[in-house]
């Protein structure tokens, strides 16, 4: 197929998705709204796990920390100095706290770039060590974000958190941050650099002795990963319009976690796929969390349900389905059409 | 030795707690000829190619490349150096492409990276159109470019070993390793490689270094040969006096080996 064509179809299902966003914009209501941006916000959230440990191999759980950095950031620069002043109620801020303000595209590059910072500085000692060993230093950077944020109330404003963030993160930076990620996320696994990372991630030895420096491509995916995951945390944060350290705990990880797992380690279609259909079904499953009414019966609510079957779905996926919905396979043009004609396979 | 010696081995031990697998090996091989490294299983051979390749750091001893010192250097820096290797239970990249486990080698050599990638730059897609074009160069040598699509991992043993030499040419190496490439192979398939490893040698004006028990191919196509035994160097020379001396018969080959020959 040529690559004219491809750049055309690409550039139709963009317009197409604008004009969906425009509509819901004017005919959905708040609650369908909401839950599309959560989509975009949960698939950039996605896709950058996806680029760390589907792509580069790194089995990380430090993105509830990254998150966290971008949100915090990011909340400080959109409020207004009367708002942190009114804000601050226990400790006044530092006046560089009080004072910082920034317009929301400023602030959300601001909070990946802080995001991508701290990824870099914990990667340097952190990704030289094995795999298990990654997983369990990493959440514990999360935790050590989250205590943290607890713990300089004159930054964060301690436990209490921030309310009343300016709710700029409409669909269209949602999704138009959406697009950015999953743009350079594709370009970069597409690209020979992005070979070198999943040569990492198949057999780091022979990846050394093709001339690799592991450790430096570690850090690059990992600090990428990081400051996507910071931008998602600040689209979060704007977009719920409140935050505290208690919302970033380890089951934020643990969601996109889930969705990288259940679309596909090392497939870019699958977190796409996954971030709608998962991000969807945890809020319709809500509904199991609230009494349910049968004629004259009523059957009590059961708050935490929606994790305990989200969570059986995920041991049904690993045990019978490990490589979840795509594997590592790709939706591609070429493949769209050879399914429409009816070819199998022609490169 | 006063030829042309492209790498240099002084002295090269590794010690493993109390195990000396290698003791004070020491060899120079000279521009352009094939050489071989032979012994009895365990006896450190794979451990001297992982000591030139910087996987580990010798004891003692050093490593010259040129008269450039390369020893304890990591290996991507001796690969960067002109070093490449293959391994003696493959290493492929399984998930990737056939194709794509050859422009990974060829990743090392690249000056475009992801930054450019990211922003499409006219020299990035010009430098990765040029990569590609090698890379299937180099799977047309080693003749596996109809596979070119396929999953490495679904490779027959056979044409992994061939890809793995040719990712390894992808380096751009003035100096390869290879560890038992005939390993599995058939006499036929054993044939061709020798052929082959002749053939690449001229064609890419290499030096190599091969591990192999298969005695024929070492016979027929090493100018220098090297033995060990429990990590100690007990022979080294020319084909003929390799075959013809007795410590070499009673530790490795065998007095069969001899009658057959
Ligand atoms: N990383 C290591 N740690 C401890 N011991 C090792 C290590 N690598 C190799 N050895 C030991 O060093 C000795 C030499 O091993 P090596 O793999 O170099 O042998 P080899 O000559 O390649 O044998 P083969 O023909 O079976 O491949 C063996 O006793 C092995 O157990
Ligand atoms: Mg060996």
């Amino acid at each position: 197929m040529k690559t004219s064509t491809k750049i055309s179809l690409n550039l139709a299902v963009t317009a197409a998705l604008g004009l969906f966003l425009f509509w819901a914009q004017g005919s959905l209501d708040g609650y369908k709204i909401q839950i599309l941006n959560l989509i975009a916000v949960n698939i950039i959230l996605a896709l950058s796990l996806n680029l760390i440990y589907g792509f580069t191999g790194m089995f990380s759980l430090g993105h509830a920390g990254f998150m966290a950095i971008g949100a915090y950031v990011c909340s400080i620069l959109i409020m207004t100095p009367d708002q942190k002043e009114m804000l601050f109620i226990l400790d006044a801020a530092y006046p560089w706290i009080q004072n910082a303000h920034a317009p929301f595209l400023v602030a959300v590059v601001a909070g990946g770039l802080t995001a991508a910072v701290a990824g870099y500085l914990i990667g340097v000692p952190l990704l030289r060590l094995g795999d298990d060993y990654l997983g369990i230093a990493t959440l514990g950077f999360a935790e050590i974000v989250r205590v943290i944020a607890n713990n300089i109330p004159r930054v964060t404003n301690g436990a209490l958190g921030f309310k009343g963030i300016p709710d700029y993160a409409n669909l269209w930076w949602n999704f138009g941050w959406c697009l950015v990620t999953f743009y350079v996320i594709v370009r970069i696994i597409n690209s020979n650099t992005g070979n070198a990372l999943k040569a990492i991630r198949d057999d780091e030895i022979a990846a050394k002795a093709m001339g690799i420096n592991v450790f430096r491509y570690k850090l690059l995916s990992f600090s990428i990963g990081a400051f996507f995951a910071g931008v998602g945390g600040a689209l979060l944060a704007s977009l719920l319009t409140t935050i505290d350290p208690k919302m970033f705990l380890f089951t934020l990880t643990f969601n996109v976690l889930m969705i990288v797992v259940t679309g596909g380690l090392g497939s870019i279609t699958g977190s796409i796929m996954a971030g709608v259909g998962i991000t969807a079904l945890l809020e319709w499953l809500r509904f199991v969390e609230n009494p349910i009414s049968l004629g004259s019966f009523e059957l009590p609510g059961i708050p935490g349900m929606r994790m305990v079957v989200f969570s059986l779905a995920l041991i049904f996926i690993i045990l019978f389905r490990r490589e979840g919905i795509m594997g590592m396979r790709e939706f591609t043009w070429q493949g769209a059409r050879n399914l429409l004609t009816g070819k199998r396979r022609a490169s | 030795m006063s030829a042309d010696v492209i790498i240099k081995a002084e002295e090269l031990t590794m010690r493993f707690g109390g195990l000396i697998a290698v003791s004070e090996f020491s060899a120079g091989i000279e521009r352009g000829s094939i050489a071989g490294l032979i012994g009895p299983n365990g006896a450190g051979k794979t451990t001297c190619f992982n000591m030139i390749t910087g996987f580990y750091k010798p004891t003692e001893g050093r490593v010259l490349l040129n008269g450039e010192d390369l020893t304890g250097r990591p290996p991507y820096e001796a690969c960067k150096a002109g070093i490449a290797r293959t391994f003696q239970n493959i290493r492929l990249f399984g998930n990737e492409t056939v194709l794509e486990n050859v422009m990974i080698g060829c990743h090392m050599r690249q000056k475009t990276g992801w930054l450019q990638a990211v922003l499409y730059l006219p020299s990035y897609v010009k430098e990765e159109r040029a990569i590609r074009k090698r890379s299937m160069e180099l799977l047309d040598v080693v003749g596996l470019a109809d596979l070119a699509s396929e999953k490495a991992n679904s490779l027959p043993y056979g044409a992994q070993r061939r890809l793995e030499i040719a990712r390894a040419l992808a380096t751009s190496p003035s100096f390869l390793l290879l560890d038992e490439p005939a390993a599995g192979m058939n006499p036929q398939e054993t044939q061709e490689l020798m052929t082959f490893i002749r053939d690449i040698r001229s064609r890419f004006d290499l030096t190599i270094l091969l591990i192999e028990h298969d005695m024929k191919v070492v016979m027929g196509i090493c100018e220098q040969i090297w033995v060990l035994d429990y990590g100690v160097t007990i022979a080294q020379g020319r084909p003929e006096e390799i075959q013809a001396n007795p410590k070499v018969i009673e530790a490795y080959l065998g007095e069969e080996y001899v009658s057959h020959a």
